[in-house]
């Protein structure tokens, strides 16, 4: 099963990249963007046909390693 | 005293921590972070560099690599740990040492040398900074800007957490001085317990008059001296 899981800033934390994609992209003429937030994207494939039991093992996962919590949020995504 | 320096595969401030150690007559040994165990010793570096090349996140992946175990153990008994920029990044990760280390705040990587003050100086790590009301020492880091929140900050300043804090010349804590927008001009700081020092600049750096300065020095010195 595949499952994938984006990682991205908390809301309160300074997301310094996606701030400079938000003004160059203003600079190039989009001038109706409000804002960017940069994120990371895992496409993670298990050996596992239960979608509760694929899903609860990504989100141990997430928390484990692929998002330091003080400052990130995951969301997962079933395929 | 003795020492082990933890190797991850992209560590590159290894062998110049190695040089100062033996310099000030800290017996060394070098640890290859598959290892499972360490050598017997009092004090564990964990060195500044691109361990896996910074993947995920800086010092994620060596945080979860098989010597970690035995560092967290370590620190359990009361061993002293030192990390060093990322090394810091490795303790954060692991975590030994509270809070998070943002991109710099220009999205710029630096290097250059800072001033800095001890705020701390009553632990085995700073004691020979006792005289030194500011210390110039050098910065190499592209994820070096503490983040902590407020509860915490106010944690670690009741405690007397805060080892060394970024200044101008002059000793000013200003936000001028802060090179990365670490919170509080936060440069460098303690566990609890007072035996895990992070920090951002590289005393390793700075252990020789004739080649740069002699503020780094001054760490070692402590450690050697330190009562274990």
């Amino acid at each position: 099963m595949k499952i994938s899981a984006i990682v991205t800033l908390k809301k309160d934390v300074l997301d310094p990249q996606g701030k400079v994609v938000s003004q160059t992209l203003r600079n190039m003429g989009y001038d109706n963007i409000i804002n960017v937030r940069q994120g990371k994207y895992f496409e993670i494939e298990l050996n596992e046909i239960n979608k509760e039991k694929a899903k609860k093992k990504v989100e141990e996962i997430c928390k484990n390693l692929l998002t330091n919590i003080v400052i990130e949020d995951y969301t997962i995504n079933l395929k | 005293m003795k020492s082990a320096v933890i190797v991850f595969p992209g560590s590159n401030c290894d062998r110049d921590v190695a040089v100062a150690l033996e310099k000030f007559h800290i017996k060394n040994q070098m640890v290859w972070h598959n290892e499972t165990e360490l050598p017997k010793c009092d004090l564990i570096i964990l060195p500044g560099g691109f361990s896996y090349g910074d993947y995920l996140r800086t010092g994620c992946i060596a945080s979860k690599s098989r010597i970690i175990n035995a560092v967290i153990k370590h620190e359990k008994n009361g061993g002293l740990i030192l990390g060093i920029c990322n090394g810091f990044q490795i303790l954060i990760e692991t975590g030994l040492l509270p809070g998070v280390l943002l991109r710099n705040k220009k999205l710029r990587f630096l290097s250059k040398n800072v001033f800095l003050k001890a705020l701390n100086i009553n632990n085995h790590f700073c004691l020979y900074y006792k005289q030194k009301k500011v210390i110039e020492l050098p910065i190499a880091h592209n994820e070096g800007s503490y983040f902590a929140n407020s509860n915490l900050l106010q944690n670690l300043e009741d405690n007397n957490l805060i080892a060394f804090k970024y200044c101008d010349q002059k000793g000013n804590i200003i936000s001028d001085a802060n090179p990365n927008g670490s919170s509080n001009n936060i440069a460098g700081i303690l566990n609890n317990k007072k035996n895990v020092l992070g920090m951002m600049p590289h005393p390793e750096r700075l252990i020789d008059p004739i080649l740069s300065g002699e503020d780094g020095s001054l760490m070692f010195k402590s450690l050697f001296n330190s009562p274990t």
